[in-house]
């Protein structure tokens, strides 16, 4: 008889392994609290390191899907085990299988709990998935008034690395889609001032070291300091304040958008599925992997894998890695 | 000695061999967050004497680290003790009490 997984969210994570499972034969189930699959990478206009659309990695993962089930616009509440399976309860109705695959991501950092930097408050502070909806539409940035911009800062780290927020780590892809935007933003306006302020460029994939180089060719400015707060100014305009910590003195300047890189925070919600399951959390609130180098997707509950950003940031290429990783877990599980 | 009117320059690189750490390591062992600053400049872009002075916490620290308790505890009678910057750090350095224990240095510290 064929055997059905269950998979917990149709972003990238859930797509991939949906369709590795469906090739090799097994009865797939995809469910999908929105509407639309691709998670959040659908709502993104190009991606890092080669400005590619991020449509074009979404259609070739739902074109690619075979006989996989997509049940969208579902909610999933409850995954309980019984017999050898599990009985997945979603939006009021019973769903069996055999085995079960979370892949329910990660949300963006709500920027406006850091308060100081004034996402919320001021107009023409946003964050870089709302430029991303900006490029969609209008194919560069626009202030708040519909004038165009001419200085913009992007600030890194916005929910990252910050204790005070409680998020200790880093969310791994902001600098390089910040350089990524700002070579865009450069692109789309050449008249336009670019500036980063960073603490530190973590460019460790490939191609994100050159897309450094190229911002700086492009005369993207990079400030090594922490923005400390912002306030707003006349026409809507935003006044930053930094450390120029390279030349150790106070900085700030005026500028007419800022882009606050939203690290990747942990969705609120999994963590009961999780936990439901048998298990665990880590300290930085994601989905614990049993051991982090010779097991990242098992975990310690028989039948149940995890793949992608719910068990802590990560970008594309990783997270298909690891679904791929995760199929050959699960055909291993159901095949004992 | 005869006077040339010039004097022989003091070499202004930092030489880990003979910097004398000794304020860094006790204020680690007093107040261990000292250790966990990552030069983001948080404390300075907030502070309040940094506008006016060329104070700056996370300058003062680096300071103590490379061996210059002098300079750096010459620096700490500047701050105002506002807590602004340890509201603003991403590590929770407990900076106030850094800054009292290198004020206190000035009188213990050999």
């Amino acid at each position: 008889m064929t055997k059905t997984v269950a998979i917990i969210g149709g972003g990238v994570a859930g797509l991939e392994t949906a369709k590795q499972l469906n090739s090799l034969g097994y009865s797939v189930k995809l469910f999908e609290k929105t509407n639309t699959l691709g998670g959040h990478v659908a709502k993104w206009d190009r991606l890092f390191p080669n400005k590619r659309h991020a449509s074009e990695v979404v259609s070739s993962l739902t074109l690619s899907q075979g006989n996989t089930q997509t049940i969208t616009e579902t909610t999933v509440h409850s995954i309980k085990r019984e017999n050898q399976g599990f009985v997945i309860s979603a939006n009021s109705s019973n769903h069996e299988a055999d085995a079960v695959v979370l892949a329910t991501g990660f949300e963006l950092f709500p920027a406006e709990k850091k308060e100081e930097y004034g996402y919320g408050l001021f107009e023409n502070v946003i964050t870089s998935a709302d430029l991303e909806q900006m490029f969609k539409k209008h194919g560069k940035p626009v202030m708040a008034s519909g004038h165009k911009p001419v200085r913009i800062a992007f600030i890194h780290c916005v929910g990252s690395r910050d204790e005070k927020v409680n998020r200790p780590y880093c969310s791994k892809v902001c600098c390089v889609t910040a350089v990524k935007q700002a070579i865009e933003v450069k692109e789309a306006l050449p008249n336009s001032e670019v500036f980063c302020f960073y603490m530190d460029l973590r460019m460790f994939g490939p191609g994100y070291e050159d897309l450094y180089k190229e911002a700086q060719s492009k005369g993207v400015t990079f400030i090594r300091g922490r923005l400390s707060e912002s306030s707003e100014i006349e026409g809507g305009r935003v006044l930053i304040k930094a450390e120029d910590t390279l030349a150790s003195t106070p900085l700030k300047m005026s500028v007419d958008i800022v882009v606050l890189m939203v690290g990747m925070s942990p969705l609120r919600g999994t963590n009961k599925l999780a936990t439901d399951l048998g298990l665990s959390i880590n300290a930085d609130g994601f989905i614990a992997a049993t051991d982090l180098h010779t097991n990242p997707t098992g975990t310690a509950t028989n039948g149940v894998f995890v793949v992608g950003a719910c068990t802590g940031p990560n970008n594309i290429t990783d997270t298909i890695n690891a679904a791929k990783a995760t199929v050959l877990d699960v055909h291993n599980y159901l095949s004992r | 000695m005869i006077d040339f009117g010039f004097t022989p320059l003091v070499a202004s690189i930092t030489d880990l061999d003979k910097a004398n750490v000794n304020l860094a390591k006790q204020l680690t062992e007093q107040e261990p967050s000292f250790a966990l600053c990552i030069s983001c400049g948080s404390c300075s872009a907030t502070c309040t004497a940094g506008q006016f002075t060329k104070f700056s916490f996370r300058v003062m620290c680096h300071q103590i680290r490379k061996g210059n308790a002098k300079e750096a505890i010459a620096e700490a009678s500047k701050c105002m003790l506002c807590g602004k910057c340890t509201l603003a750090c991403p590590r929770n350095v407990n900076t106030r009490n850094i800054i009292s224990l290198v004020r206190k240095a000035q009188t213990t510290t050999p």
